[in-house]
C-alpha cells in the first residue's frame, strides 16, 4: 500500500462507475482508524506528520469515491481521457437549449413549489444523464462517451446549486 | 502479570504509566475542566466545591486579579475591569463586535483582534481567556496532586472560524497546557452521550451556550463519531435573550434604552435580567425589581410576555437548523434523536420549538452544563493513548468554506464546508498581465460570493515569479486544514519553484513574538521560572518523542536495515544526554532531529499497519 496509489487500490474496491457506498464509508472509516493523526498523539512529531499526510489522502480519495460525477471524472483520467471541464466547453446544441429554458423558468419561478418543481425536474434529468454514464463506464468502457456526459452532468450540477442558493434565499 | 519496571533517575519512565488529560470546556459564561477518574469522566470542582468557574476575571490592580464567582460577584460595582463573556471577542475585531455600544468595555480597535483596556493596562480576549484556562490547570493538577498535566482538549464551538480557534489555542499555550486537540463543542456532547447511552444512528446537537449557538448532525455508530454537517452562528446566545428582556423591562418601565445607561446600570440590569429569565424556566410569573441611578424598575413579568420578546431569536436557530438538515440532505423524520446542550436549553420555549421543528423529543437526560466537558475528557484520556487501541474515532469537518480573492473582489471556493478533515487541496491561478513578478493572495473564510462579505483569515505574498506574458505562470496554491480545524497556506510558482508559505495567523491573530512577549511580561511567572518551566517542558517532550520512538523500535523495529537502526540510536542517545543537561535549546533540538530522523520509520509503520487494516477487513468481508 502506498500514498502514491490510485484511489480504488487505496480503498481495495474495483475501478468501475458503480459503487456500493456502504461498503464504501466502511472502508473510509478502517482506513481512517489506521491513520488519523488522532492515533499518533502521543507518538511524536514524525508519526504526526505521516499520518496527517495519510488522512489528507484517504479523505481525498474518500470524497471523489462517493460522488458518483467525481468518480467518473476519475476513472476518465485513469483512463487517460482528461475531462477538461475548463478548457473543452462544445456542449451539443439541444442540451445548451435546454439550460437555456430552465435558466429563464428558475429566474421567472415565483414562490417556493416553482422552485422545487424545476428542482425535481433538474434531478429527474440527473438521473438520466448517470444511467447513461453507468453504461458507457461499466458496459461499454467508451471512455469519449463517458467523459462527454461528465461535462454536461458539471453543467447540471451548477445549475442545481443555482437552484438550491435560490432555495436557501426564500427560507431565509 | 505485573513485572518488576526498573527505572534509573534519567531513563524513560514507565511507559504504562497513566497520563493525565483533562478536557475543558471554555464557556462563554462557564467554563469546566473533567477528566478521567475509575474510568468514567467527571468534572472537577475547585476550592468552593463548584464545578463551573464563571468566565470573569477583575483586575485589581498591581498585578491582582479574581477570576471566577469572585469576579462575576464585583461585575455591577465595578463593570470596566470585570471582564465576562470575552469568548464572543476571540479572534474579533471590533467591528465585528454587533452589540458593542451595551457593553461597559472601554474597547481598543486593532487591525486583528479588539482589546479591552483596564486598570491593569489594555487585555487581550486571549490573555483573559488564558487566566481561566490556567485557573482551571491549576485545579487539575490539584486534583491529581501532580504538577505535569499530559495535556488537555479544549472545546470550541463548531462554528468557530480559523480565528476564533487559532485564538483559543494561543490562550491555552499562554496558559501553559498542551493542546491535544481542539474538539468541536457538538462532537464532544455527543461523544458523552453516545458512549453513555450506546446510541447508532444521525442525531443532532443542539447547543445553544451563553453566546454561540451551533447545530451539528452526526453519525453515530461502534465508537465511531462521524460528523456529518455542522452550522451555527458565533454571535447568538443566551446573552441575546438577557438583552432582549432587559430591552423589554425597560421599556415597560417607561427608562430609556440600554445603550443610555451607565455602565453600572447596564451591568446591574442584565444580571437580574438574567436571574428573571432562569426563574421563568420553571414558573409562570416572576417579580422582577432593580434599583439603577436612572429610576427605580419594578414589575411582574409573565412568561409569554418573555416568550414573545425572545421569539425571533429562537426562530434563527430553527433557521439555522433547517439549512444543516439541508445540506446533510437529510429530513427530521431521519434524526434518531436531538441532543439538548448548553444551560439556555433549559428554556421551556427552546426545548418546545426544538421538538417542533424536528418531531423528536429532545434528549436532556445529561447535564446541558457539564455534557461538553465530560465528552472532551473523554477524547483527551484516549489521545493520550489510556484507552483501548482505536476505541474511539473522531471524524470532524471543517465549518465554514475556504477561499481566495480573485478578480473583482470575488472568492474561489478551494474547500468546501463541511469537508472532513484532516484535508488538503490545490488549486492554480495565473498572472493577469505581461511581465507580473509578484501575486497577492487574499485568504478568506465564509459562504458569500463576495471578499467583502467573508471573513479575511490572511495576506500574503508571492514574489520572485520570472517575467511571463499575462496568464503563462502557474501558481498552485494549496490550501491545508489540520485535525482541530486550523488552515495552513502555500503558494508555488510551478514553472520556477518559487515558493511562500504561511500558517494563517499574523492578520488576526497574536504573532508567535507577541505570544512570547506576553509569555514574558509576567503572565503568571518570573524570568527565572520561565527559563526552569522551559527546560523542563523541553525534557517532557524529549521524554515522550524517546519513549513513542522506543515502542515503534519494539513493534516495529524489522522495517529498518541494521544502519538505519544503528542512526536512530545514536539520535537517541543524543537526546538522552541532552536531557540530562540543563540546555533546553539544546534538548528541543535533539528532539526535532530525532523526529526528523524517524520519519521514514513512521512511514513504513504506517504503511504497514494499512496494509494489516485492509488484511484483517478481507477476513471481515469472507
Amino acid at each position: 500500500m502506498n500514498i502514491s496509489d490510485t484511489d480504488f487500490q487505496i480503498f481495495d474496491i474495483p475501478a468501475r462507475y458503480e459503487q456500493d457506498l456502504a461498503q464504501l464509508d466502511a472502508r473510509w472509516k478502517a482506513l481512517q482508524r489506521e491513520v488519523h493523526p488522532d492515533r499518533f498523539a502521543a507518538q511524536g512529531a514524525a508519526a504526526q506528520r505521516v499520518a496527517m499526510q495519510w488522512a489528507v489522502r484517504v479523505n481525498e480519495a474518500y470524497r471523489r469515491l462517493k460522488d458518483p460525477l467525481a468518480r467518473s471524472a476519475y476513472l476518465c483520467e485513469l483512463n487517460g481521457r482528461s475531462v477538461d471541464a475548463h478548457s473543452n466547453t462544445a456542449m451539443p446544441t439541444d442540451f445548451l437549449m435546454q439550460q437555456m429554458a430552465w435558466r429563464e423558468q428558475l429566474e421567472e419561478a415565483r414562490g417556493l413549489a416553482d422552485v422545487e418543481a424545476l428542482a425535481d425536474e433538474v434531478a429527474e434529468r440527473q438521473r438520466h444523464l448517470h444511467d447513461e454514464l453507468r453504461q458507457a463506464i461499466d458496459e461499454r468502457q467508451d471512455w469519449d462517451g463517458a467523459a462527454q456526459r461528465v461535462r454536461s452532468l458539471m453543467f447540471v450540477a451548477r445549475f442545481a446549486d443555482d437552484i438550491d442558493r435560490r432555495l436557501d434565499a426564500l427560507d431565509s | 502479570m505485573a513485572l518488576l519496571q526498573i527505572s534509573e533517575p534519567g531513563q524513560t519512565p514507565d511507559p504504562h504509566q497513566r497520563r493525565i488529560a483533562v478536557g475543558i470546556d471554555l464557556g462563554t459564561t462557564h467554563s469546566l475542566v473533567a477528566a478521567l477518574r475509575h474510568g468514567l469522566p467527571e468534572c472537577l470542582p475547585g476550592d468552593d466545591g463548584r464545578v463551573i468557574l464563571p468566565s470573569a476575571v477583575r483586575y485589581l490592580g498591581d498585578g491582582r486579579r479574581q477570576i471566577g464567582a469572585a469576579a462575576l460577584a464585583a461585575q455591577a460595582e465595578d463593570p470596566a475591569n470585570t471582564l465576562v463573556s470575552v469568548k464572543r471577542f476571540m479572534g474579533r475585531s471590533l467591528a465585528d463586535v454587533a452589540d458593542r455600544a451595551r457593553l461597559p468595555y472601554a474597547f481598543v480597535d486593532h487591525p486583528g483582534m479588539v482589546g479591552i483596556a483596564t486598570r491593569e493596562g489594555e487585555k487581550s480576549p486571549v490573555e483573559v481567556s488564558a487566566e481561566i484556562l490556567a485557573t482551571l490547570r491549576q485545579r487539575a493538577e490539584d486534583s491529581f496532586d501532580t504538577d505535569e498535566l499530559f495535556g488537555a482538549v479544549i472545546t470550541v464551538p463548531a462554528y468557530f472560524d480559523d480565528a476564533q480557534r487559532q485564538a483559543t489555542k494561543d490562550a491555552a499555550q499562554l496558559a501553559g497546557l498542551n493542546v491535544l486537540r481542539l474538539l468541536n463543542e457538538p462532537t464532544a456532547a455527543a461523544i458523552a452521550y453516545g458512549l453513555d447511552n450506546a446510541s447508532e444512528g444521525l442525531y443532532a446537537v443542539y447547543d445553544l451556550g451563553g453566546g454561540t449557538f451551533d447545530i451539528s448532525l452526526l453519525r453515530l455508530a461502534r465508537g465511531v463519531f462521524e460528523v456529518v454537517a455542522v452550522g451555527g452562528d458565533s454571535a447568538l446566545g443566551g446573552d441575546d435573550y438577557d438583552h432582549a428582556l432587559a430591552a423589554l423591562l425597560l421599556q415597560r418601565a417607561g427608562l430609556p434604552p440600554l445603550e443610555q445607561l451607565s455602565p453600572g446600570d447596564k451591568r446591574a440590569l442584565l444580571v437580574e435580567a438574567r436571574a428573571a429569565k432562569e426563574r421563568l424556566s420553571g414558573s409562570e410569573h416572576t417579580g422582577v425589581r432593580c434599583a439603577l441611578t436612572a429610576g427605580e424598575l419594578a414589575l411582574e413579568l409573565a412568561v409569554a410576555d418573555f416568550e414573545a420578546a425572545t421569539a425571533p431569536l429562537t426562530e434563527r436557530t430553527l433557521t439555522l437548523l433547517r439549512r444543516v438538515l439541508r445540506d446533510a440532505k437529510v429530513k427530521p423524520a431521519d434524526l434518531a434523536g436531538v441532543v439538548m446542550v448548553g444551560g439556555s436549553t433549559r428554556m421551556p420555549q427552546v426545548r418546545r420549538a426544538v421538538a417542533g421543528a424536528t418531531g423528536r423529543e429532545p434528549l436532556t437526560n445529561l447535564n446541558p452544563d457539564e455534557v461538553v466537558a465530560l465528552g472532551a475528557a473523554i477524547q483527551a484520556n484516549a489521545l493520550a493513548g489510556n484507552s483501548a487501541d482505536g476505541e474511539l474515532l473522531l471524524l470532524d469537518v471543517i465549518p465554514l468554506s475556504l477561499g481566495l480573492e480573485t478578480m473583482g473582489g470575488l472568492v474561489e471556493r478551494v474547500i468546501e464546508r463541511n469537508s472532513s478533515i484532516p484535508t488538503a487541496k490545490a488549486q492554480d491561478f495565473t498572472t493577469y498581465k505581461d511581465g507580473q513578478t509578484a501575486m497577492a493572495i487574499h485568504v478568506v473564510q465564509g459562504e458569500r460570493e463576495l471578499v467583502a462579505d467573508c471573513r479575511s483569515l490572511a495576506r500574503f505574498e508571492l514574489r520572485g515569479i520570472p517575467p511571463m506574458t499575462a496568464g503563462a505562470a502557474r501558481i498552485r496554491v494549496t490550501f491545508q486544514v489540520d485535525a482541530d480545524g486550523l488552515l495552513s497556506v502555500a503558494a508555488q510558482e510551478l514553472g520556477s519553484g518559487v515558493q511562500a508559505a504561511i500558517t494563517v495567523k499574523p492578520s488576526y491573530g497574536l504573532g508567535d513574538d507577541q505570544i512570547a512577549a506576553m509569555l514574558k511580561s509576567g503572565f503568571t511567572e518570573a524570568e527565572a521560572d520561565m527559563r526552569r518551566r522551559a527546560l523542563q517542558e523541553a525534557r517532557v517532550e524529549g521524554e515522550r518523542m524517546l519513549l513513542a520512538t522506543a515502542s515503534a523500535l519494539d513493534s516495529d523495529g524489522d522495517l529498518l536495515d541494521e544502519a538505519e537502526r544503528a542512526g536512530i540510536d545514536a539520535l537517541m542517545r543524543q537526546l538522552r544526554e541532552g536531557i540530562a543537561g540543563e540546555d533546553a535549546s539544546a534538548i528541543e533540538a535533539a528532539t526535532k532531529t530525532l523526529a526528523e530522523g524517524t520519519e521514514v520509520l513512521a512511514a513504513r509503520r504506517m504503511n504497514r499497519s494499512i496494509q494489516q487494516a485492509l488484511t484483517g477487513r478481507r477476513l471481515d468481508d469472507l
